[in-house]
């Protein structure tokens, strides 16, 4: 399991693996909402939790077709179908591996982005509590996407219409608790629910991730 | 333990391909398959491998002893070849490397990143990952694919190594690979008959 | 006889057929009957006017968006146990009825919303909600069609469709809670939902559910049976083109 979790870590980090793109277009997304919406602090304030939640969440998509697709087709899936390691225990490997290089990144940077959209300051530590708790989740429903999707040609807009309504429980309570942060109000309601859904689809979700992947490669 | 298999039916998309196939494997012996494009070899292969369930029949001696291979290898362009070999072996619970580098003549080529190897030099790189997978039974389609004579002839080692040592292989191919020692299958005659009737998921409807 | 008995796709299609025209009957009846009584039967509202009469599509079809979810899922379950082909393409034939059922009640909920509400549009938990099951269904139909292999295509659905249940579940009370933490309760209500109906309302709008449901169910016999054709025109010619 460790030397699977080296291997992605590892690929993604060398040229051609992709890390950093999702970070790259977290940047770009948060830099053209002023220009959409204009400059004034008030109004980015107001609106600095959810656009960085969002954010973080199209980022996270944009790398989720990569996840297992390449696997797919050098054969890798196949190989690891017939290995001793359970499928549900190398997806959860491969979806650990997604977010510690797409969704950590991201969560570590959304403060800083957050200085570019005027965030109260009461918000920065919720908002990064909220991504931190809420990321891995997008990480595991985007794996189990990932997988329904893999012998599919040209998945990849497919993968995004398939696993987007599944991330809105996650978005409403992790956006939610971002924004009662930056209001200065009680966030552990949400952050709580937050928890509770990201607890329950790691727990859960691996299962359905494997055996689609299974149906998949049949 | 024999790889043994009894009446096994399949089929591919929908419609049968091979019924009634039964045959068993004995470690220390090799068995090729033969048969023309589409006969269901790939079928066959991937369902003794566990990644397709057959429509009926019985695989005994497969689960978790299978090593599989197929066109592709599993090996990713962006780690060297060692790094490639070290993490197969790790995955089925295995260490050493070297043995696999030195039946293939890898080497000389072991701190290469996979990528730039020439399509030949992957080849062996994908069937040295065979001898880091410790199982004894392997399961090959096509093997030789782009393999030079040399080449081929390490792989007719390899296998005939692998065999010494107790293990057994079942290999799908449609050249000569030098191993004399080897039974040989035509799996034509269990062609599921036209309109045969064995399960398939299509017969429903028909 | 076992009721499973009608999995098979010939005597399915049998009793389908000796069926539908009593199905088409029955709801045209229902809904033609209903939508007269509905509209020029009953009084108008007195607070409402007479835009209240929206209802009798409007709630209608909301259930049925519903329903035909709620099939699907049963009948995605029935094929993952049980690996009845029809059951699958009965839940393939729901998906598209489903979506225009959804599509019609948040289109009439969006006219009806226009003069109570002052617009077209309010992110309201329950509209929020419809709109993400008509995602759910786009996901569902759009899984469907990208798969080429039937059987593994039936496979991905069904998952698809157990894991979008739940999550769909979530998101109604997801919607619920964002929208109380925005507005602090004082969304827009929707009228149907909590006020009681006056039973001069209430008996030609049953009579359109009734009938709605019906037509659901006439729909969905004849797109399975028009799925069920499909496939066996596709088995023909692929058991022809390995004669050939």
């Amino acid at each position: 399991m460790i030397a699977l979790l080296r291997r992605d870590l590892t690929l993604a980090l060398r040229a051609g693996g992709g890390f950093g793109l999702g970070l790259a277009f977290f940047l770009i997304v948060t830099v053209l909402v002023p220009f959409g919406v204009g400059p004034q602090a008030a109004t980015l304030s107001v609106i600095a939790p959810g656009i960085l939640w969002i954010g973080a969440l199209l980022a996270c998509l944009l790398s989720l077709d990569r996840l297992l697709a390449l696997d797919y087709e050098d054969g890798t899936l196949d190989l690891l179908a017939t290995a001793p390691l359970p499928l549900e225990a190398a997806l959860s490997i491969k979806a650990l591996a997604h977010w510690l290089t797409t969704g950590l990144p991201l969560v570590l940077a959304a403060p800083v982005l957050g200085i570019l959209l005027s965030l109260p300051g009461p918000g920065y530590l919720w908002l990064v509590v909220s991504l931190a708790l809420g990321t891995p989740a997008l990480s595991v429903i985007g794996t189990f996407g990932a997988a329904l999707t893999v012998g599919i040609k040209r998945g990849g807009l497919l993968l995004s219409l398939l696993v987007l309504p599944l991330y809105v429980p996650t978005l409403i309570f992790g956006a939610e608790a971002a924004r009662r942060g930056a209001l200065g109000q009680d966030p552990s309601t949400s952050l709580l629910l937050l928890a509770g859904i990201t607890l329950a689809t790691i727990a859960l979700m691996p299962f359905a991730s494997a055996a689609v992947l299974r149906m998949g490669l049949r | 333990m024999p790889l043994s298999i009894h009446d096994l039916t399949l089929a591919r998309g929908g419609v049968p391909v091979l019924t009634g196939v039964s045959l068993s494997l004995q470690p220390g012996r090799a068995l090729i398959l033969r048969g023309p494009n589409g006969s269901g070899k790939t079928t066959l292969l991937r369902t003794i491998a566990g990644l397709a369930p057959p429509l009926s029949g019985t695989i005994e001696g497969a689960e978790d002893r299978v090593a599989y291979a197929a066109h592709a290898d599993g090996l990713k362009a962006m780690l060297s070849v060692t790094e490639n070999l070290t993490f197969w072996a790790s995955v089925f619970g295995q260490i050493d490397i070297n043995v696999a580098l030195e039946a293939y003549d890898l080497h000389a080529l072991k701190d290469r990143l996979a990528g730039t190897l020439s399509a030949g030099q992957k080849r062996r790189l994908g069937l040295a990952r065979l001898l880091v997978t410790g199982r004894p039974v392997w399961v090959l389609d096509e093997p030789t694919v782009s393999l030079d004579a040399q080449a081929v002839a390490m792989f007719a080692a390899a296998v005939r190594g692998h065999l010494e040592g107790g293990g057994s292989a079942l290999i799908a191919t449609h050249i000569d690979l030098g191993l004399s020692e080897a039974d040989v299958l035509d799996i034509s005659p269990f062609r599921a008959a036209d309109g045969a009737l064995v399960g398939a998921s299509d017969e429903a409807f028909l | 006889m076992s009721i499973w008995s009608y999995a098979n796709p010939v005597k399915f299609l049998g009793l389908s057929a000796k069926v539908q025209p009593f199905l088409w009957g029955a709801s045209a009846i229902c809904v033609v009957g209903g939508l007269i009584w509905g509209f020029f039967g009953t009084p108008d509202d007195f607070r409402q006017g007479s835009t209240v009469k929206i209802i009798y599509l409007h709630v209608p079809a909301a259930l049925m968006a519903i329903n035909a979810w709620f099939m699907m899922l049963v009948t995605s379950l029935i094929w993952l146990i049980r690996r009845h082909h029809v059951s699958a393409l009965a839940a393939k034939a729901a998906a598209p009825v489903g979506v225009v059922m959804t599509l019609i009640a948040l289109v009439t909920g969006a006219i009806w919303g226009q003069p109570m509400w002052g617009t077209w549009w309010a992110w309201d938990p329950r509209l929020t909600s419809f709109l993400i099951l008509f995602l759910f269904y786009l996901g569902y139909i759009a899984l469907w069609e990208a798969v080429e292999d039937p059987d593994t295509a039936a496979d991905l659905t069904s998952i698809l469709c157990l894991v979008g249940s739940v999550f769909a579940v979530l998101s109604r009370y997801a919607v619920q809670f964002w929208n109380q933490g925005l507005h602090q309760g004082t969304s827009i209500p929707v009228a149907t939902g909590g006020r009681s109906v006056a039973d001069v309302f209430f008996y030609p709008l049953l009579m359109c559910m009734v009938g709605f449901g019906l037509l659901f169910l006439a729909l969905v016999l004849y797109r399975t049976g028009t799925e069920i054709r499909l496939r066996r025109a596709a088995a023909l010619r692929a058991r022809a083109g390995r004669a050939a």
